[in-house]
């Protein structure tokens, strides 16, 4: 119930930034969007609404359940807020550009989740994120990771883990396995959990073959140092031949990360399998010290295109903005400035107050009769000798 | 510094039953719960740190990060859902079953049941599996009072003995799980502190299958 006590209530996770934090939010998207920007990556701002039939391609049900929904007065159809802007960056890839080639895409904005996500339970994050479509390799890998690693570094999160894995391993087993949709679900949620316990028992019932079962109990312990990869080749058996070419795949991007990120520790995840029903490739998340979850994560998603008649191949990442201000170092805002009288029709106060904002100068002007403040100024303007000058504010 | 590890432990049987398998691999608790009033216990290992809690709450502090490691029943475990963890081990401690309980013949009736029981989502999950619509009511203690007083036809508890149920009248009726401790790992922290937590999983792993053997 709303009352007099209560109306300046905000709704569960839902959060503003006063200025202390809303600056250095501002001033860390000015620094990401310039660095995307100089890599080639073109900005774009997508609605915080579209149909839902374009807002919830393929990316299961989860992502459903998280949409706020609401009926479009126009047309009756129903719409949703969106929750996630990769699929609004896919269906722009496909549809509103349409581009033969390359595209680079990068955005920021609010999301909205009807359910509380995470740790902070926040319901509003701020979603920033690059999509690049068009090029299926290790490059583009590279260049997403190394752009989502720069991000962090940008921000000032330090002591970064790379958790790098390939959803193409399981797909691959369970295609040899020969198994339903029901039984990849179940084992992929047991793999994903690394339900060890279930796991083992679920397979050792399935009646398959000893070699397929070994593989897939194997698949769920495959994670550590970067040793897992040579391990994988040593230990799995009788392998389906995609698996040779994803570990291939996956040892040259880890040797050119390295080569470019010796600052950054890798960890290897075979059985990792975040975003598995839309992923197709490598996936990837970043961990720091401290935080009991990943602060940023993305992979490839060659497929997702198909339902605007267009599947490219494609690979991003997103963070949320409000969490890498919490790890990172933030930028306080600007601080000084100048104070100045009122102008009162001094044309020569106001052209002086106009030059040095101009200048980049923060000029608060004094309102007649205002209690006396420094509006954090450390200097003011005073008349000397008929000119404007500037002294020190005691 | 950032190898230092936290373990999240319940108070009572789960605590007791993992004291010996933390000793295989060299953490000696060296505060005692009954005695201390500690919040955080000591260990022998200055960088490692046990958190006694609820038993519910132990997954949360594990998903969330706030512990590494813990040690979970599977009943809380399947209430909680299992997001964000690992459930690397199964320790073979604390060992029980989760049953639906109530008078003889309760459950021959096409009415809709009402179920006392804390285990809320288990067992909305395990009576739509069996095709029934049920009436669940939340409590959070002596589920064995609910149907004495008729607040519910049935209960969903785990069970030991069956020894309470017995006294008052009530008998085990359905088996839904066979529930004992998981060794629960932090996704994050699998991730970040993944030599130390491997190398403590796997001495935890023989040691219970040495004592399984035993058995």
């Amino acid at each position: 119930m709303t009352n007099d006590r209560n109306r300046w209530l905000l709704p569960a996770g839902i959060e503003e930034l006063l200025p202390e934090r809303a600056w250095p939010v501002e001033a860390l998207r000015r620094r990401l969007i310039d660095h995307y920007a100089r890599a080639g990556y073109e900005l774009v701002i997508p609605p915080m609404v579209e149909f839902v039939d374009s807002l919830l391609i393929g990316l299961g049900e989860d992502l459903d359940l998280r949409t706020f929904k609401i009926i479009d007065q126009l047309t009756g159809r129903l719409m949703g807020l969106r929750a996630d802007m990769t699929p609004q960056m896919a269906r722009i890839d496909a549809h509103a550009l349409a581009q033969e080639g390359v595209t680079r895409l990068c955005y920021l904005g609010s999301v909205l989740h009807t359910l509380p996500d995470g740790f902070a339970g926040s319901r509003s994050p701020m979603q920033v994120g690059v999509e690049l479509f068009g090029h299926s390799g290790v490059s583009s890998d590279l260049e997403v990771i190394g752009l989502m690693l720069d991000t962090l570094r940008i921000a000032g999160v330090r002591n970064v883990v790379l958790d790098l894995g390939h959803v193409g391993l399981y797909r691959a087993f369970a295609a040899q396995a020969g198994f339903d949709e029901a039984t990849e679900d179940t084992v992929f949620d047991l793999l994903r959990r690394k339900a060890l316990p279930e796991l083992d028992a679920l397979l050792s019932s399935l009646g398959l073959p000893e070699y397929l079962a070994a593989n897939l109990r194997l698949l769920a312990r495959l994670n550590g140092g970067t040793a897992v990869l040579g391990a994988a080749r040593e230990r799995l058996s009788r392998p389906p031949e995609a698996v040779g070419a994803i570990l291939d795949h996956l040892d040259e991007l880890l040797r050119r990360l390295r080569e470019r990120h010796a600052d950054v520790r890798f960890n290897i995840d075979l059985a990792e399998l975040h975003g598995y029903r839309y992923q197709t490739g490598t996936v990837f998340a970043a961990y720091v010290p401290g935080r009991g979850e990943e602060i940023a994560r993305g992979g490839r998603y060659d497929e997702i295109g198909r339902v605007f008649g267009r599947a490219r191949p494609a690979t991003g990442f997103s963070a949320d903005v409000r969490s890498l201000i919490e790890l990172g170092e933030a930028v306080s805002a600007p601080g000084g400035g100048i104070l100045a009288p009122d102008a009162r029709g001094d044309a020569g106060l106001w052209s002086t107050i106009l030059r040095l904002r101009d200048e980049g100068e923060r000029v608060v002007c004094a309102l007649p009769g205002e209690p006396a403040s420094r509006h954090g100024c450390d200097r003011q303007l005073v008349l000397r000798d008929g000119h404007w000058q500037i002294i020190e504010l005691k | 510094m950032h190898d230092k590890l936290t373990i999240a432990l319940s108070k009572g049987r789960i605590f007791k039953e993992t004291l010996p398998l933390l000793r295989h691999v060299g953490i000696e608790c060296v505060d005692d719960p009954e005695t201390s009033r500690k919040l955080i216990l000591d260990t022998n290992l200055p960088d490692v740190k046990i958190v006694l809690l609820r038993a519910s709450d132990v997954p949360t502090y594990v998903q969330y990060g706030a512990a590494d490691f813990g040690v979970a029943g599977k009943d809380v475990l399947m209430e909680h859902g299992g997001e964000g963890l690992y459930e690397l081990l199964d320790l073979r401690i604390a060992r029980c079953r989760l049953m639906v309980a109530g008078r003889p013949g309760v459950l021959d009736t096409r009415a809709r049941l009402r179920v006392a029981t804390k285990y809320v989502e288990s067992a909305r999950r395990y009576f739509a599996e069996q095709g029934r619509q049920v009436e669940i009511i939340k409590l959070y203690g002596s589920m064995e009072l609910a149907p004495l007083v008729d607040l519910a036809d049935c209960i969903v508890d785990v069970v030991d003995t069956g020894n309470t149920l017995r006294a008052n009248g009530l008998e085990p009726l359905e088996h839904m799980a066979d529930i004992s401790s998981r060794l629960i790992v932090n996704r994050a922290s699998m991730k970040l502190k993944h030599a130390r937590l491997q190398q403590m999983v796997d001495r935890i792993a023989s040691c219970v299958n040495q004592e399984g053997e035993k058995a």
